[in-house]
């Protein structure tokens, strides 16, 4: 196994909103990915999966923890230093049309991420360069001219990917990437970021709630409840054998676009909501919503044991 | 299966700046009673439109409904006053809307949200009003309805707020239920929660339900029929496990193809379908579809495919169905023109 080239250790996020009260979105997770690999990262909204991401390439301070990229500890760079990390860490946003300035044409949204970063001599090798660029995720040269309203979702979504490629990053952070965009449109996008994870070895954090669309793309999957990491295995793993009963329900929640084994599956329907992060539950996250609770699991948080290598989870009913 | 609601060559079009988007072109369905249909498609295809027009919801102007006509029990929707349409809207006709944070007012209790319907349709006394309120919420399965009847939609979780619009919705019993998109603002594990209310309360008291939906997978776990629509118009309607089974339209295909699955096998490529819809504004002339499609020929490009029968249940409009498409001379698909 090669080493880690993204190592999260022991990441804390939380939010002062004042009256004493702290939302710990994110309550010490650790992961790390190799080079060239996928991470799925799962969970239902309100986990803390995007405050994780963001936290990882650190569009929010992180409140304790650190992330190792490629070995130095991006948590601590100055300023200055931090922006030669964030060449080599970029990240992809949900929503297509809020992300992409609509004041700007292409070659300027993509031109942006050249100048910061002093990638392009001359105003022509700009041009040149994003017009690679956009070449290389399947538009054309001409768009460079126009503004983001002329395009469809799908077409904003690769001009996402083109100013986050244009500073050859290494490690990319892909937000809900795909869940805006229409059913026959992902799987263009998907198969984008693929070839392209492929030609430039590419390490991938996939933050989505899809779970058959994560499955597809991951190596790995990591689950999230409630600020921390449930489960975590590679991926064909988890699913064949989820062992947190979140994993199980949330597995068994999802529609299967086929009749016949939507007759046959057993469901696993969880009573109750997401409880608030503000006031979690003592001990064990999901005790509250748990098939499975036990009196101990109101007392202590269940730690992150591996079961098997490779697939560990906080849960009592296997420590 | 007597219908209960039937949709005539309905076409709607909306006025904007650019010209007039033709959004729903031509459309014809029934549903019987006690059915569950689904109506799948992406954004722009036309559904949410097909929906809030036998709501009479769009708003004229923009909108426009050009033609058509809407039986619900034998009474042409369309041709109602806007005081004879309320009579039938949250009282035969139920709604739930996507988005549960936006769809309930907010200044106003939940309980007083649902008692409103309930005293102008039912003609009930506030009191029986609050009574039958309280075992709605019940019903769909929110805890402690005494209390919660008296707070307001922010006290409420997104899960818990979509439960009041189905208890709105379901309040004076009505004989449709219309869902569009009911569960896409929520999460799986309580989208599994709502989908298991939606097929019990169906079986309970016997409502057709009108499904609008863009995921697949809830269509295979709720439904009986799906019509499947594109760019404005029905491309393919049949049971599901015709749907699924045996998908005739190259958009349903291409649909089924492009999604994946939880059995498949890493590496295997999902297979996408190119380019994007059509502008509406001008349609085309020929086959809505045909951009897009592998298998196109000279003809789809001019003509609009009639709807073929493929079984008593399974239509189809696709020009592969004529009998000419099927001569071996036009198998590459690119032959003369029919």
């Amino acid at each position: 196994m090669s080493q880690a080239f993204v190592e999260v250790q022991g990441l804390r996020k939380f939010f002062d909103l004042g009256n004493k009260r702290v939302l710990k979105a994110v309550n010490d997770i650790s992961f790390s990915i190799r080079k060239g690999e996928t991470l799925g990262l799962v969970g239902e909204s309100g986990c803390g999966k995007s405050t994780a991401s963001r936290t990882i390439i650190r569009l929010y301070e992180p409140t304790a923890g650190q992330v190792l990229l490629d070995g130095t500890d991006v948590t601590k760079l100055s300023k200055a230093k931090m922006k030669a990390y964030r060449r080599k860490m970029q990240m992809i946003f949900q929503d297509p049309y809020a992300s992409l300035n609509p004041r700007m044409t292409i070659l300027d949204i993509v031109g942006e991420a050249l100048d910061i970063h002093g990638l392009a001599g001359s105003l022509t090798e700009r041009k040149r360069k994003v017009e690679e660029l956009l070449e290389m995720v399947g538009l054309n040269a001409e768009h460079a001219s126009r503004y983001p309203h002329e395009f469809s979702g799908g077409q904003r979504q690769r001009i996402g990917i083109t100013r986050a490629l244009a500073v050859k990053p290494e490690f990319l952070i892909l937000d809900e990437p795909i869940s805006a965009l229409d059913v026959s449109i992902q799987a263009q996008i998907i198969n984008l970021m693929i070839d392209l994870q492929k030609k430039m070895n590419l390490t991938y954090l996939f933050v989505a709630h899809d779970l058959s669309m994560v499955k597809y793309m991951s190596d790995r999957v990591a689950v999230m409840y409630l600020g921390k990491i449930v489960e975590m295995a590679p991926s064909e793993e988890l699913y064949a054998n989820p062992q947190h009963p979140y994993t199980q329900a949330l597995l068994s929640a999802i529609p299967v676009p086929d009749p016949d084994l939507e007759a046959k599956k057993e469901r696993i329907v969880l009573s109750g909501d997401l409880p608030s992060p503000l006031n979690p539950p003592s001990g064990c996250p999901f005790r509250t919503r748990c098939p499975a609770a036990m009196p101990q699991c109101a007392e202590k948080m269940p730690e992150f044991k591996e079961t098997k290598p490779g697939h560990g989870v906080a849960c009592h009913l296997h420590n | 299966m007597k219908p209960i609601l039937e949709v005539k060559d309905l076409n709607v079009s909306f006025e904007v700046y650019g010209g007039e988007v033709q959004a729903v072109r031509g459309v014809n369905f029934s549903v019987g009673e006690g059915e569950a249909v689904a109506i799948v498609g992406e954004s722009g295809s036309g559904k949410s439109v097909t929906a809030q027009t036998i709501m009479r919801l769009i708003p004229t102007p923009p909108g426009n409904i050009k033609s058509g006509s809407v039986l619900f029990d034998g009474q042409d929707l369309l041709s109602l006053s806007e005081r004879e349409m309320q009579k039938v809207r949250g009282n035969k006709i139920g709604m739930i809307f996507q988005d549960p944070m936006t769809s309930l007012n907010p200044t106003m209790t939940v309980g007083a949200q649902i008692i409103e319907g309930l005293m102008k349709h039912e003609k009930l006394s506030r009191s029986a009003a609050r009574t039958r309120a309280i075992e709605l919420l019940s019903m769909v399965g929110i805890p402690n309805p005494e209390s919660r009847i008296k707070q307001y939609p922010h006290h409420f979780s997104g899960g818990m707020r979509q439960r009041v619009m189905i208890a709105i919705a379901l309040a004076c019993n009505p004989s449709l239920l219309i869902a569009d998109e009911p569960t896409t603002a929520l999460d799986v594990t309580i989208q599994a929660q709502i989908l298991r209310l939606m097929k019990d309360l169906q079986q309970k008291t016997k409502t057709s339900i009108i499904l609008i939906t863009h995921d697949l997978g809830i269509v295979a776990d709720v439904c009986d029929r799906v019509i499947v629509m594109y760019a404005g118009q029905i491309v393919e309607t049949g049971t599901k496990w015709e749907i699924f089974r045996n998908p005739q339209h190259p958009y349903t295909k291409g649909l089924l193809r492009s999604l994946p699955r939880l059995d498949q096998r890493k590496g295997e490529p999902l297979v996408p379908i190119f380019g994007t819809p059509p502008d509406l504004i001008q349609p085309p002339k020929g086959c809505g579809f045909c951009s897009r499609c592998d298998e196109a020929m000279r003809i789809c490009e001019t003509d609009v495919p009639a709807p073929t029968s493929l079984s008593d249940t399974q239509t189809v409009r696709c020009w592969l169905q004529h009998p000419l498409a099927k001569s071996p001379n036009m198998a590459e698909g690119k032959g003369a023109s029919v």
